[in-house]
């Protein structure tokens, strides 16, 4: 059986019909090319494939394309405002975040959207009990971040790196925030 | 494969009827492994996530009542307080991007020995609510698991929500496993007390062919826990304890840990539970 779908993939509008059967994984990267999202695992482990659908993270290996009829999709390769690259992509270049380079689109989608559970407030199981029961937003130390970015692997052991480049983000995008400019300013050269 | 996707709680249901083969799915996080790995080939799906009753919550009659579509996100978040042990298993399960997508309804519907909502459920008295086009009716957590993956819901019947009892002192859960993400609980256990009572809920994950309860157990604590004070118990009364859990499990050997290690870890968690529950009596946070 098929179904005709809209999906808005990175602004951009498709139309598409896809099998009932289809993931939202293959339909971004099969039917429409959006090759952002990786395949590792196909069965939630591994986060490569994150995007957000919706505003929120998920794994899109996990997700029916029908199922996401009418959502909206941005990927790793949609976060970079026309030539200049989101401060989390930045910061990933900052901190030599990456090695290979494959699970890189989906750390990136997932700190984003971690960066957005965090100001909303979401505690994780790291966060002190008392704490998450006031509601206090969590200060993103690096076990906070650990914790909050579990659900992405990186087989080249890229951690230390990915950990400072979220944390250095965080307190940009804090900073920024602070002072009322929407995006951070760049800090210092790229590598 | 067919694609079920009614948009109100009265079209769920009638589709179920129709097409009681149809395989109810939410997040997704479940059912599309199976599908992915070829281990299930449905001819119909039923997909619940446009029904907008079923991502609701609200207080109901001293309960708690969950939609059975809240995400583990949003359950952590907004009910969080309402039911402890409850959210505290939520935001162990899985991954960030999972507990976005991932529901108690699915845990239920999948009935999994190792879900991570059993024991709360069960430690806590919680009821199970399931519908169908003919009504709606509630079970006990203690009486909805049959087997693995199999529950008293009927195949006309969907997991409408859960109604956990509010709160009536400390809730505490705890699982074994290599890390704290991505893991399928070696065991878990969760424990649940109702001080002004002076009564006792357990419910014991992953060591069995279902969750289950530790009634021995429950009533040994009732007897010797100090609920006045909130005193740690003595070593002897936190050994039998521990042993009572343990003796309630009825584990089995597989990859994740052998029977004999599930036994053990679970009279650890067990003293643990007590002692943390004993720590919130002292502390006063009731």
């Amino acid at each position: 059986m098929h179904a005709d779908i809209t999906l808005t993939v990175d602004g951009r509008r498709h139309q598409l019909r896809v099998d009932t059967r289809t993931t939202l994984l293959d339909a971004l990267r099969e039917d429409l090319g959006v090759t952002a999202p990786k395949k590792g695992c196909d069965h939630g482990q591994c986060g490569s494939c994150t995007v957000l659908l919706n505003g929120r993270r998920v794994v899109t290996c996990l997700v029916l394309a029908v199922a996401g009829d009418g959502a909206e999709v941005v990927t790793a390769a949609g976060l970079a405002e026309g030539g200049d690259l989101h401060p989390m992509q930045e910061a990933f270049m900052d901190h030599d975040a990456f090695q290979c380079g494959y699970c890189t689109p989906g750390q990136i989608c997932s700190a984003v959207g971690m960066l957005d559970e965090a100001a909303a407030g979401w505690p994780s199981a790291a966060t002190p009990p008392r704490a998450s029961a006031e509601g206090a937003v969590a200060e993103l130390d690096d076990t906070e971040i650990r914790e909050r970015m579990s659900g992405n692997l990186c087989r080249c052991g890229a951690y230390a790196g990915i950990v400072s480049a979220i944390g250095d983000a965080a307190r940009r995008t804090h900073a920024a925030a602070a002072s009322g400019i929407p995006r951070p300013a760049r800090e210092g050269g790229r590598r | 494969m067919d694609f079920l996707s009614p948009d109100t709680w009265a079209g769920a249901l009638a589709a179920k009827a129709a097409r009681p083969e149809a395989v109810p799915v939410m997040g997704g996080t479940d059912v599309m492994v199976e599908l992915n790995l070829g281990r299930r080939r449905p001819h119909a799906l039923l997909d619940l996530t446009r029904v907008p009753e079923l991502a609701r919550w609200g207080a109901e009659d001293g309960y708690t009542r969950v939609g059975a579509g809240v995400s583990y996100t949003r359950l952590v978040e907004r009910v969080g307080s309402r039911a402890p042990a409850l959210a505290a298993a939520a935001r162990s399960v899985a991954s960030p991007q999972i507990r976005n997508r991932g529901s108690v309804g699915g845990n239920l519907g999948g009935a999994s020995p190792a879900g991570d909502c059993h024991p709360p459920l069960l430690a806590a008295g919680a009821l199970v609510e399931l519908a169908s086009a003919a009504g709606v009716r509630r079970v006990p957590a203690s009486e909805f698991y049959l087997g693995p993956g199999r529950t008293v819901r009927r195949e006309d019947e969907l997991v409408a929500a859960v109604l956990v009892p509010e709160p009536r002192g400390p809730q505490v859960f705890a699982k074994v496993g290599p890390r704290n993400a991505m893991v399928i609980a070696v065991v878990s256990f969760a424990l649940a007390l109702d001080v002004a009572a002076r009564r006792a809920g357990t419910g014991i994950g992953s060591a069995g062919p279902t969750p289950l309860r530790a009634r021995a157990a429950e009533e040994f604590l009732a007897r010797e826990f100090d609920w006045a004070g909130g005193a740690d118990p003595s070593p002897e009364a936190a050994r039998r304890f521990g042993d009572l859990v343990a003796g309630a499990a009825r584990p089995i050997d597989d990859v994740r840990g052998s029977a004999a290690y599930r036994r053990h870890a679970l009279a650890v968690l067990a003293r643990r539970a007590w002692a943390r529950c004993a720590a919130e009596v002292r502390g006063g946070g009731v």
